[in-house]
């Protein structure tokens, strides 16, 4: 039986989060009982290829075409369909990035498969393994069961640790038929430059809310003085204070650092739902009753504008 | 121009959700439903696209009868008539993806649009399927480059900017934001900043009792109800233990050294 991960790479650079999709196609093919094969698609790719191969996977396909070079969902789900097809793959998953979601269900479609979102786990073995997956803001847990021969699915990348460095696989490249009529057009990409680390693969992520009323300093401050990443509730993103990119939620990030410090965040059950994996939480409040104390570690019922100041200085002077 | 729009029947994000001892299902007493977010967010998209290119929005909701209070808030807040296909049972994003397909075939619009996610099910599936299944291109994750305190915001323009024979839509991705352009018809989903909806007005609700619903069955369309996703059982996740208040700074730093070892 083969399991098929698609790892995925930006600009020739591998995405970290392919090492958790990795990791789960590892702890599926001890469950199931089958081998580990990887697909790394795109134009140019040779050196994230090199750095792919190194995990532990039976097989490593690489499928390097111009056509390629941009991810869109069309050529993308063909070259992907074909692979899986010609490998006769029982189980095809991928991380949950905005490429993960964007890419399998449309997959799932052309190779007739259900698929399970947010893959938390799985139960059991064989080809009835069972799929945990969060359902309503992660208020609640479902195990799923896929009755497709063949099942998709993407995992969150928080559940699974990054696959350890292990044998390295066969590389094989793949030639894949496209049919080069597609409906949509790569136009442009705007970056958000940051020096500072990802949201997803931080150590410790220092977010801000509503409380910090359109003043992300001391949030950006306490962040550098920690090597941090910054995140954000929905209400500072949609008042447009910080960029998308940084929200943590049920529809945005999900992390779980070693750290997370919220400041000036209520812990509505939308914004838990993406950091109440976290190691350890810290809550910076002035309301004493706000929900996000229920999930802290440690709160501090206190104003955010002297506290992370505060809290910036002692970390600074322990260094 | 014609604009299909879904809204799902959904939980009302602010209530409370449980499981049922038994792990069969949730406790539905006490819970508010109300059209799913990102499905308000598509409709106000579809409102403000016709208002800029004329045409017109039919509203498509699939369950049980009680979905038509969804449809009935859709066409207060402006859409023209509704499509209700009637099935009670399971519906994963693949079966309302083949519903939804059908019903298209049939009323042949020039775009279609879906949210993101249900906040129910929270797949992020059924817009790239129904896209696949039809052929047709995708663009998901919509979102404009604007914010939503912005004055293209307030002036009620349309995130999604359309040429006649396709569209440019910008897209929430990782570390930043992409534009496409995905020729017509096509299939978009919406995410957050896309727009901040309307409220219905009393005129709008009054007016959306008198807009037309047409009723139509799985049988009917061809389709057959059989999911592929079956939800097996449900348990609620696991919990954290509370944590302490802490007076001051000092005793903070002093814990995340000493006791939680992360700085
Ligand atoms: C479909 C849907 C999806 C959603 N997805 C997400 C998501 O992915 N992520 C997300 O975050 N939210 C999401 N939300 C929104 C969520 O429900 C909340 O509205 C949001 O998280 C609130 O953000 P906030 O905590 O910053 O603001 P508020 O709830 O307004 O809280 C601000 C807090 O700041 C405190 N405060 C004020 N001043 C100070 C000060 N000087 N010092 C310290 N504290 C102060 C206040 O006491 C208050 O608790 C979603 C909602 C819906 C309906
Ligand atoms: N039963 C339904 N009725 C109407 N629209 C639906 C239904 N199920 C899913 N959708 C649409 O598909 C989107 C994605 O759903 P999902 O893939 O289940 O997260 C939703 O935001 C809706 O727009």
């Amino acid at each position: 039986m083969n399991i098929l991960i698609i790892a995925e790479q930006q600009h020739g650079a591998l995405k970290k989060a392919s090492l958790n999709a990795v990791s789960a196609g590892l702890s599926l093919a001890q469950k199931a009982g089958g081998e580990l094969h990887l697909a790394l698609l795109g134009s140019g790719i040779g050196a994230a290829a090199e750095e792919l191969k190194g995990y532990g996977a039976k097989v490593l396909h690489v499928v390097d075409n111009p056509a390629l070079k941009d991810y869109l969902a069309e050529p993308y789900c063909e070259a992907v369909a074909q692979l899986a097809k010609s490998l006769n793959a029982v189980y095809v998953g991928a991380a949950s990035t905005a490429v993960g979601k964007d890419l399998l269900p449309r997959l799932a479609a052309k190779l007739g498969a259900g698929m399970a979102t947010d893959v938390l786990g799985f139960e059991g073995s064989g080809a009835n393994v069972l799929f945990k997956r969060p359902m309503w803001a992660g208020n609640v847990i479902a195990e799923v069961e896929i009755t497709t021969p063949v099942k998709v699915f993407n995992i969150r990348t928080t559940e699974f640790a990054a696959a350890p460095k292990g044998a390295a696989a066969e590389v094989k490249a793949e030639q894949v038929q496209l049919s080069g009529s597609y409906k949509t057009k790569y136009l442009e990409f705007k970056p958000v430059k940051s020096a500072r680390p990802e949201l997803t693969e931080a150590r410790v992520v220092v977010s801000g809310g509503r409380g910090t009323k359109g003043n992300f300093k001391p949030v950006e401050e306490l962040a550098d003085e920690l090597h941090a990443a910054v995140g954000a509730s929905r209400a500072a993103v949609d008042a447009g204070w910080v960029p998308n990119d940084l929200q943590v939620g049920q529809t945005g990030k999900v992390v779980a650092p070693e750290l997370y410090i919220a400041a000036g965040i209520s812990g509505a059950i939308q914004h838990l739902a993406g950091m109440k994996g976290s190691k350890v939480i810290v809550a910076v409040n002035t309301n004493a009753e706000a929900p996000i104390f229920q999930v802290a570690d440690y709160g501090l019922v206190a104003d955010l504008f002297k506290v992370l100041p505060e809290l910036q200085a002692a970390v600074k002077a322990g260094k | 121009m014609k604009i299909l729009v879904t809204a799902k029947r959904v939980e009302d994000p602010e209530s409370k959700i449980k499981v049922k001892p038994d792990g069969s299902g949730i406790v539905t007493e006490g819970v508010g439903y109300k059209i799913n977010p990102f499905d308000e967010i598509a409709v106000e998209e579809a409102l403000r696209l016709v208002a800029k290119h004329q045409g017109e929005v039919v509203v498509v909701s699939i369950g049980s009868d009680k979905v038509q209070t969804e449809m009935r808030s859709a066409m207060a807040m402006g859409a023209d008539r509704g499509i209700w296909v009637k099935h009670d049972g399971p519906c994963d994003a693949d079966l309302a993806a083949r519903l939804l397909k059908a019903v298209i075939e049939k009323e042949k619009p020039d775009l279609v649009l879906l949210g993101k996610q249900a906040i129910d099910d929270d797949q992020n599936q059924a817009g790239q399927i129904l896209a696949e299944l039809l052929g047709w291109g995708q663009a998901t994750f919509a979102s404009k480059m604007e914010s939503l305190e912005s004055e293209a915001e307030a002036a009620k323009t349309p995130g999604i900017a359309i040429d006649g024979k396709s569209a440019k839509v910008v897209r929430e991705v990782d570390g930043g934001v992409e534009t496409l352009q995905v020729e017509l018809p096509a299939v978009i989903t919406c995410d957050l900043r896309l727009n901040k909806p309307r409220y219905a007005s009393l005129p709008g609700i009054m007016k959306a009792k008198k807009k037309p619903i047409a009723e139509m069955a799985p049988a009917a369309l061809g389709v057959d109800t059989a999911v592929k996703v079956k939800v097996v059982k449900l348990s609620p996740p696991p919990g954290r233990k509370a944590g302490i208040i802490v007076p001051d700074v000092a005793t903070l730093v002093q814990k995340l050294k000493s006791e939680a070892k992360v700085i």
